[in-house]
């Protein structure tokens, strides 16, 4: 797709207006900031026209005048905000300059159908701005967590030291906390104990029941199908407690007449707890799968002399695993975010992360759970990372190009 | 691989702990009252005896999960720590035990016995009082005004006081202070608050803050609106603003004006074997002495329910600050005080409970 | 072909009929299927519908007040409250023996709080009388009535004892009534009184809410989804871990992030007080309250809407556009009339996902929420650890289950369960 269009420099009295217009937005919460909003908008756009002339028409050189923009501007910034308008300042020198550039030599055009009409140039990009938008509602509460973890505080709160970026408002301590806390170590390896085979029961039992629910001629299909799926309908507090007593009842007799220890049967009960929740996300994301599966590529397999359970861990396995490793994520989340039913099947010794997360809101203001946050949210990244590879994978076995 | 390295997991953890015969379950809040409870109680415990003491930080849920425990016949926990008006309703409805304070507490030191030494703050069979605690009001010393606040009432008062409170959410103290700004004598609070006129009287107090009320459920709440300034005052326990100012360096002060006094303790669950109900009443014996309950007030700002411990309240064992002019029981700070009345909201908690809440949705 | 001529039934390779044999065959296959079905299914039977049910059974289960007073609900059974006379010697002397039998076994408080869910009083009766009763003795300190009505007026009220004989009943409707807010009375079902009502309040405002979320995942989801589908597989995918991002930090950290971004001090008030656009004595109102609940439970639900769409927004060809702009659709025209009716399966999918999930939650509004911003299941949560009525709690979890299901076998009819396609 790169460079569809032949592009070509625009003229100034168009550039310099739209850039202006950005200038006068910005100026505007500047000025509002320092008592007039409206000297902020003239300034603003005043600023940043003068500063698009003396690009284009007076350095001409872009690599030089980005740099003199950046640091220009985060004057400016360091002027009106302090220590953090630098930053501020330096992202928005970097804006202006792009933005004057991507304008002026029409790069703006290269990646879009030559035949669109300038309203429909405008409307893709203001397309892409409200898209943009969304993003940052999905990420901004993940930024938040991110740097008070590092407070040096006790608190959930941004302070002053922090707002200023002065070192002695951040620490480590709470990370330092995750790491030699007793309870915190436990818990997370208690989760990582029973998140792992709660979803290999799950994936297991669930593929196996997607397969055969993905045969024709099932009797009842509707009322099974509802019955794999209910666990995600029932309000979680009426499962928890309903649960609570069945599972009280297995632990009994597992503990009474066939003697097994305690601790076991604790890790049990939540184990089969958790298995159960997840169950309906491999349901519905590998049934999703086999709706497009080829049916032909089990009959060559049995054609060509296979046994059923070759076919299904050479053939159909390998087709339907991203279907599978995606329900086995969600479950895997499932059970390593649950917290209502662990409180009441669980014990002591089975205390999960999300347990002890629950008790560090409720019982102690400790920001160490936004440091187990960031933690976390580095090791989803590594996760997400492993799927798309094993993505990629998957198309390469069924011998797609890649896209 | 990934298999292999899971099942290794569960084996070393779930075998190294059943090698271990003898351990125990207690139930408590969790945080920084846990931890003073580790320091004062468990951990001399464990080394004098052996046992294995597992703590569970279900306190908020133990009404709830007792009774389903109680249902389902599997009583898992061993000691539990709980407020004095769940232990009533505990010791009621036959899921707590009853404790005989002469045989199966120690008396102090200078032989009174167990029974004089808590003295009436023994308000259930079943409840042995470890802490006396207070509800009472913190406020943000910077965002007050000049005159700061010296009286209950200003609470009541959102012209003088203008901004955010936080008030826990349930009618037990809430309503008393609100009869109490509305005219009402202390000595005749339970009296009116007995009548559906007089609940009516204390939500239509309440009413005229009700938009300027945060309400709270989990103790760490308050501490928290009050460090990020969004409420200027706010009710909790004494010991969360007590961390708050002390620890935390919060401007935060205390008005100790009409606290209510309540208390927090142990009891052993109903249906245990006799094996467990022997060894959790030899723990509760250990953990309730005089010098136990002297040694807890060393971790948490909190008082111990022994007049014998009293004197044995020492400094701060991390900060070094002297611990005696931070209990709710000093005289200084006990100049206008409240006894949580446990019979009159063991009789009225439902009633009151129901009517409260339906003004909340309103 | 040959073989077409000859007469009788068409034989399989090993001689067998055909027909048979394709029977057969349908037979093994039916029975593989349920094989490897029959697994999970009796797995989620046993360890999930079972105790479910079992729980949701407590909401009609009423044995409290015949186990508790066995001799004084016979004796009721042959008094009739309608006379407007008090029961006679048998029944005080019935219910004294009873009375005895239970606070021994610590049970006239329980039933005291049973009772007080339909009349208010009757708790602290049974407590206040219990203490007095308790140092009766059944067999010589008769007669009682007398003595009864002395401990408290109220044994002397028909009114007492009508509503004990009301709830005596084994299986009741009295937790269902009081889960619309009616009551189980002696003249038969009533609304309760105007103090109490509560609760049909909360069913509309759950409904509402989750209807308000759902939308508002639709609009920022929409957006999202077609460029997901639109862009190249390696750009999406780099999106994708933005939208799954959030989905997989905890659902706590995430309800308490929101916590800091919303109130009155938080980042959004702080920012927009220094941009100027707020006034720092009018800050904006976005947390406890229902704004707070719909922000936080949009963000929390916004994937489970995304994924659905963009499933569905991928298989649509792009082909379908164009060639309906080449015969001359405008630019709107084109989505509205070709685009969009292609991608509702998508809506439908993630909307009725959202809209369970949203109505079930109860973590995200109890912490945001307020009292304005609260849902049916944080009542059915406080009636389930604080209040312990596990009957009512029950009651309005039946009804909260009929609604979803209600809406599954809708979504089920208009879009198929096995349309839904979480990535």
């Amino acid at each position: 797709m790169a460079s569809l269009t032949p592009i070509s420099r625009k003229p100034l009295s168009f550039v310099l207006p739209t850039t202006a217009a950005f200038g006068a937005f910005l100026g505007l919460f500047v000025g509002t900031a320092n008592g007039s909003g409206l000297t902020g908008i003239l300034a603003g756009a005043a600023i940043v026209a003068v500063m698009g002339i003396l690009f284009v028409s007076v350095i001409r050189n872009e690599g030089l005048s980005k740099w003199i923009s950046i640091v220009g501007v985060a004057m400016m910034g360091l002027f009106f905000a302090g220590l953090p308008g630098i930053i501020l300042g330096a992202l928005a020198g970097w804006f202006f300059h792009w933005l004057t550039y991507w304008l002026y030599e029409g790069r703006y055009r290269a990646k879009l159908l030559p035949y669109l009409t300038s309203g429909q140039v405008l409307w893709h990009y203001t397309f892409r701005t409200i898209c943009g938008a969304i993003f940052v509602f999905l990420i901004t509460p993940i930024l938040v967590v991110m740097p008070l973890s590092f407070n040096a505080q006790d608190f959930f709160t941004f302070t002053p030291e922090m707002l200023r970026l002065d070192p002695a408002g951040y620490s480590l301590k709470h990370y330092q906390d995750f790491f030699t806390n007793n309870e915190w170590q436990r818990s997370f390896k208690n989760s990582l104990i029973i998140a792992p085979i709660a979803t290999v029961i799950s994936v297991s039992l669930g593929t196996l029941a997607a397969i055969g629910l993905s045969q024709s001629h099932v009797p009842g299909r509707r009322a099974i199908m509802a019955i794999l799926i209910s666990p995600m309908i029932v309000p979680l507090i009426i499962s928890a407690t309903g649960m609570f007593f069945f599972y009280s009842d297995i632990g009994n007799w597992l503990e009474g007449t066939l003697g097994l220890p305690k601790n076991f049967v604790g890790y049990v009960k939540v184990i089969l707890a958790h298995a159960v929740l997840g169950i309906p996300f491999v349901i519905i994301t590998v049934t999703a799968t086999l709706v497009g599966f080829d049916h032909s590529l089990t009959r060559a397999a049995a054609n060509m002399g296979a046994s059923p359970v070759t076919t299904f861990f050479r053939v159909q396995m390998p087709l339907i695993l991203p279907g599978v490793i995606s329900g086995g994520l969600f479950a895997f989340i499932t059970s390593f975010d649950e917290v209502v039913v662990v409180l009441f099947v669980g014990s002591a010794s089975q205390k999960t992360l999300p347990w002890q997360m629950f008790t560090g809101l409720r019982e102690q203001i400790s920001p160490t759970i936004l440091a187990v946050a960031t933690i976390l949210v580095v090791i989803s990244v590594l996760l997400l990372a492993t799927v798309e590879m094993l993505r990629r994978r998957s198309e390469r076995l069924r011998g797609m190009s890649p896209t | 691989m990934k298999t292999k390295l899971t099942a290794l997991a569960v084996t070393t953890a779930l075998v190294a702990p059943a090698a271990i015969a003898e351990e125990m379950t207690i139930v408590s809040w969790g945080g920084a009252y846990s931890k003073s409870q580790l320091r004062a109680y468990h951990e001399p415990y464990s080394e004098k005896t052996g046992v294995t003491i597992i703590n569970d930080d279900s306190s908020a849920e133990a009404v709830a999960k007792l009774r389903a425990m109680d249902e389902a016949g599997n009583v898992t926990w061993d000691v539990v720590d709980v407020v004095a008006a769940d232990a009533i309703r505990l010791c009621d409805e036959g899921l707590a035990m009853e404790i005989d304070p002469d045989t199966m507490l120690a008396a102090a030191p200078d032989g009174t016995s167990a029974a004089d030494d808590f003295g009436d703050l023994l308000v259930s069979e079943c409840f042995i009082p470890q802490i006396v605690y207070s509800t009472t009001f913190g406020y943000r010393t910077d965002l007050v005004g000049d005159t700061a606040p010296t009286d209950i009432c200003a609470v009541f008062d959102t012209d003088a006081y203008p901004g955010k409170r936080s008030l826990e959410k349930r009618p037990i103290n809430n309503m008393e202070w609100a009869l109490l700004c509305d005219g009402v004598a202390k000595d005749d609070v339970y009296d009116v608050l007995a009548t559906p006129e007089g609940q009516d009287k204390a939500l239509a107090k309440l009413d005229t803050i009700k938009d300027d009320v945060i309400w709270w459920s989990a103790g760490a709440d308050t501490p928290q609106l009050l460090a990020d300034g969004e409420v200027i005052m706010g009710s909790t326990y004494n010991g969360r603003l007590f961390s708050v100012i002390e620890e935390q360096k919060q401007p935060v002060a205390m008005l100790w004006d009409a606290q209510v006094f309540d208390l927090d303790g142990w009891i052993i669950p109903a249906g245990l074997s006799d094996e467990r109900k022997k060894r959790a009443l030899d723990y509760i014996m250990f953990a309730t002495d005089t010098q136990r309950l002297a040694d807890q007030a060393k971790y948490i700002s909190y008082g111990p329910a022994r007049k014998s411990s009293a004197p044995l309240v020492g400094k701060h064992a991390d900060m070094g600050i002297e611990m005696a002019p931070h209990m709710p029981t000093d005289p200084e700070n006990a100049k206008n005080t409240f006894l949580y009345n446990y019979e009159f909201w063991a009789d009225y908690r439902d009633d009151i409970d129901a009517k409260f809440q339906a003004w909340l949705a309103k | 072909m040959s073989d077409a001529t000859q007469s009788g039934p068409v034989l399989a390779a090993d001689g067998t009929p055909l027909k048979r044999s394709l029977a057969r065959s349908l037979r093994v296959q039916k029975m593989r299927a349920m094989a490897l079905i029959a697994p999970l299914l009796i797995f989620v039977l046993i360890s999930f519908i079972f105790p479910i049910g079992k729980m949701l059974f407590k909401s009609v289960q009423n044995d409290i007040v015949e186990q508790t007073l066995p001799l004084t609900v016979q004796q009721l059974n042959q008094w009739d409250a309608t006379t407007g006379e008090l029961p006679d010697e048998a029944l005080y002397a019935a219910f004294v023996a009873d009375m005895v039998v239970a606070i021994d076994a610590k049970k006239h408080t329980r039933l005291g709080t049973r009772l007080n869910y339909e009349q208010t009083g009757m708790s602290s009766l049974f407590r206040k009388s219990g203490r007095k009763i308790k140092r009766l003795d059944p067999e010589t300190d008769g007669p009682f009535k007398d003595k009864l009505i002395k401990i408290d007026k109220k044994w002397g009220e028909v009114e007492t004892w009508s509503v004990i004989k009301t709830h005596s009943v084994k299986i009741t409707n009295g937790y269902f009534l009081n889960a619309v807010d009616m009551q189980r009375t002696p003249e038969g079902a009533q609304a309760q009184p105007e103090d109490k009502r509560i609760l049909i309040k909360l069913f509309q405002r759950t409904l509402i809410m989750s209807l308000i979320i759902t939308c508002s995942c639709i609009m920022l989801s929409y957006p999202v989804a077609w460029l997901l589908a639109n862009l190249p597989a390696r750009s999406a995918n780099m999106l994708m871990i933005l939208v799954l991002l959030p989905f997989w930090t905890s659902l706590l950290v995430r309800t308490s992030a929101w916590k800091v971004m919303l109130q009155q001090q938080g980042v959004i008030n702080e920012t927009l007080v220094w941009l100027g656009l707020v006034a720092d004595d009018s800050r904006l109102a976005l947390i406890n309250n229902a704004t707070g609940t719909i922000i936080a439970m949009t963000h929390i639900l916004l994937p489970f809407m995304i994924l659905p769409m963009y499933s569905v927004m991928r298989t649509i060809q792009p082909t379908y556009l164009r060639a309906a702009k080449s015969m001359g659709a405008t630019n709107w025209t084109a989505f509205w009339r070709v685009y969009f009716p292609l991608s509702v399966p998508g809506i439908g999918a993630g909307s009725i996902l959202v809209f369970i999930l949203a109505i079930g939650y109860y973590i995200t509004p109890e912490i945001v929420g307020g009292t304005k911003g609260v849902f049916i299941s944080n009542r059915i949560a406080y009636h389930i650890s604080s209040s312990l009525n596990w009957g009512l709690a029950a009651a309005l979890g039946s009804i909260l289950l009929a609604v979803v299901l209600l809406l599954y076998w809708c979504y089920d009819k208009i879009v198929g369960i096995d349309n839904v396609k979480l990535g």
